[in-house]
């Protein structure tokens, strides 16, 4: 019954089209209507990986470089964390470790899970794995605040000759890590955890 | 090749699990959600077009103050410097860091005027109905503007810089941060009373004449 009915990615519009159409359009606002994002998983995969590898010089190179009269220093994010604890900024110091380093890190793994648990066909929980799904888009954006951080210190502290700041190459490696998540959740395509789980095999029959 | 329009208007497949449903009728403020997956597939706003205009109006004039006065100020030792914002990621740029500016730029920026600017477009396009094409054009577009938007979590890393520049010098918050602030507050009103779904129901088809004006949902929608 519900076979041959087509959600319209562009507007939602729920169409049927015609038995043999080679590339069935949206009537209403012709988007090409798929049964899925196309290639979701090998896109999701891809960007993940590229994460992951831009991840581990993101953290260990320094994002930001101090020069003072008494010489340059450079620092990490973690080494940033670091320096903003004190009495009165703990919270924010909280805040650039959740953002930076946990939220990034918890995205690639979380996605890992999903796009594994679609590869192995696992059956259960789909509503829990699309709530996860749900989650890692909603916190994913928030990592991108490290990178407004350091981009208005350096900025901002050019006190020459007395001081200045200037971005180091790990905030690079750091905003791609951001980009190439944010990439990661838009390609992979939650209705495959329920495909895996046998929940939507009408609609492919 | 079309496809034939559904043979009920009402139905809809939730985005998330796939599940086919038959939309119920709502009172303004209800929502409707996926019983399988728990996603909000509707939330009924009645005329949120004429509640969002002065919102995304507002939002443009901020936006615009907002970005040609100073967000930052120091001080110290006879020194002074300021800052916009995009000030800030030209100053990236000139420290060698094209990409990070080009991004910043864009989250900061570029895209949260495509999310004001879209939607001023698609609320004064979509006046009468049927309302033209381009306007579900840019509907289809405006999600990818309001994910990359970031004025929200600039603001949040502003404060962080803020308090970590203050161990070294004076820092005078502008008056665009507070601005901004407002801006984020704004954006996510407009956001929250918007009912693309109401669009959608004047916008023009792209077959050939048809048009949803017939739709229960747009009967439901103008009363």
């Amino acid at each position: 019954m519900a076979a041959g009915l087509q959600r319209c990615e562009g507007c939602g519009l729920v169409s049927r089209p015609p038995a043999h159409a080679p590339e069935p359009r949206c009537p209403r606002c012709d988007t090409a209507l798929e049964f899925r994002k196309p290639d979701s998983l090998q896109r999701t995969v891809a960007y993940l990986v590229a994460a992951a590898i831009c991840y581990v010089p993101a953290n260990l190179l320094p994002v930001l470089t101090t020069r003072t009269a008494a010489g340059e220093s450079s620092d990490t994010i973690l080494e940033g964390v670091v320096l903003l604890w004190s009495p009165t900024g703990w919270p924010l110091s909280l805040i650039v470790l959740f953002a930076s380093i946990m939220i990034p890190s918890a995205k690639i793994v979380a996605l890992g899970y999903l796009v594994l648990s679609v590869r192995r066909g696992w059956a259960q929980s789909p509503a829990q794995r699309t709530r996860l799904y749900r989650m890692v888009g909603f916190i994913g954006r928030w990592s991108m605040v490290d990178v407004f951080v350091d981009t208005f210190t350096a900025a901002l502290v050019q006190l020459q000759p007395l001081m200045s700041v200037e971005p180091a190459v790990g905030l690079v490696f750091f905003a791609a890590v951001v980009v190439l998540t944010m990439l990661a959740v838009e390609s992979f395509d939650p209705r495959l955890i329920w495909d895996a789980a046998g929940a939507n095999e009408v609609r492919h029959a | 090749m079309y496809s034939d329009p559904a043979p009920d208007r009402r139905l809809v497949a939730c985005p998330d699990c796939d599940l086919l449903l038959r939309l119920p009728v709502l009172e303004d403020g209800a929502s409707a959600r996926c019983p399988r997956c728990d996603y909000e597939l509707w939330r009924r706003r009645a005329g949120s077009r004429a509640r969002c205009l002065p919102l995304a109006l507002a939002a443009a004039v901020l936006y615009v103050l907002a970005n040609a006065v100073p967000m930052l100020g120091l001080e110290a030792v006879g020194h002074r410097a300021s800052t916009t914002v995009v000030g800030g990621a030209l100053e990236l740029w000139a420290d060698g860091r094209e990409l990070v500016a080009v991004l910043v730029l864009f989250t900061a920026v570029v895209a949260p005027a495509l999310q004001i600017g879209l939607m001023l477009a698609i609320l004064v396009g979509s006046r009468r109905a049927p309302a033209p094409r381009w306007v579900g054009t840019l509907l289809r577009h405006h999600p990818a503007a309001v994910l990359w938007s970031m004025i929200e979590v600039m603001m949040l890393g502003v404060l962080v810089a803020l308090i970590k520049i203050a161990d070294y010098a004076t820092v005078v918050p502008g008056p665009a941060l507070w601005m901004l602030a407002v801006l984020v507050v704004l954006l996510a009103t407009m956001q929250s009373l918007f009912d693309p779904r109401e669009v959608w129901a004047r916008v023009g088809w792209a077959a050939d004449g048809a048009t949803d004006a017939a739709a229960p949902d747009t009967a439901e929608a103008r009363p």
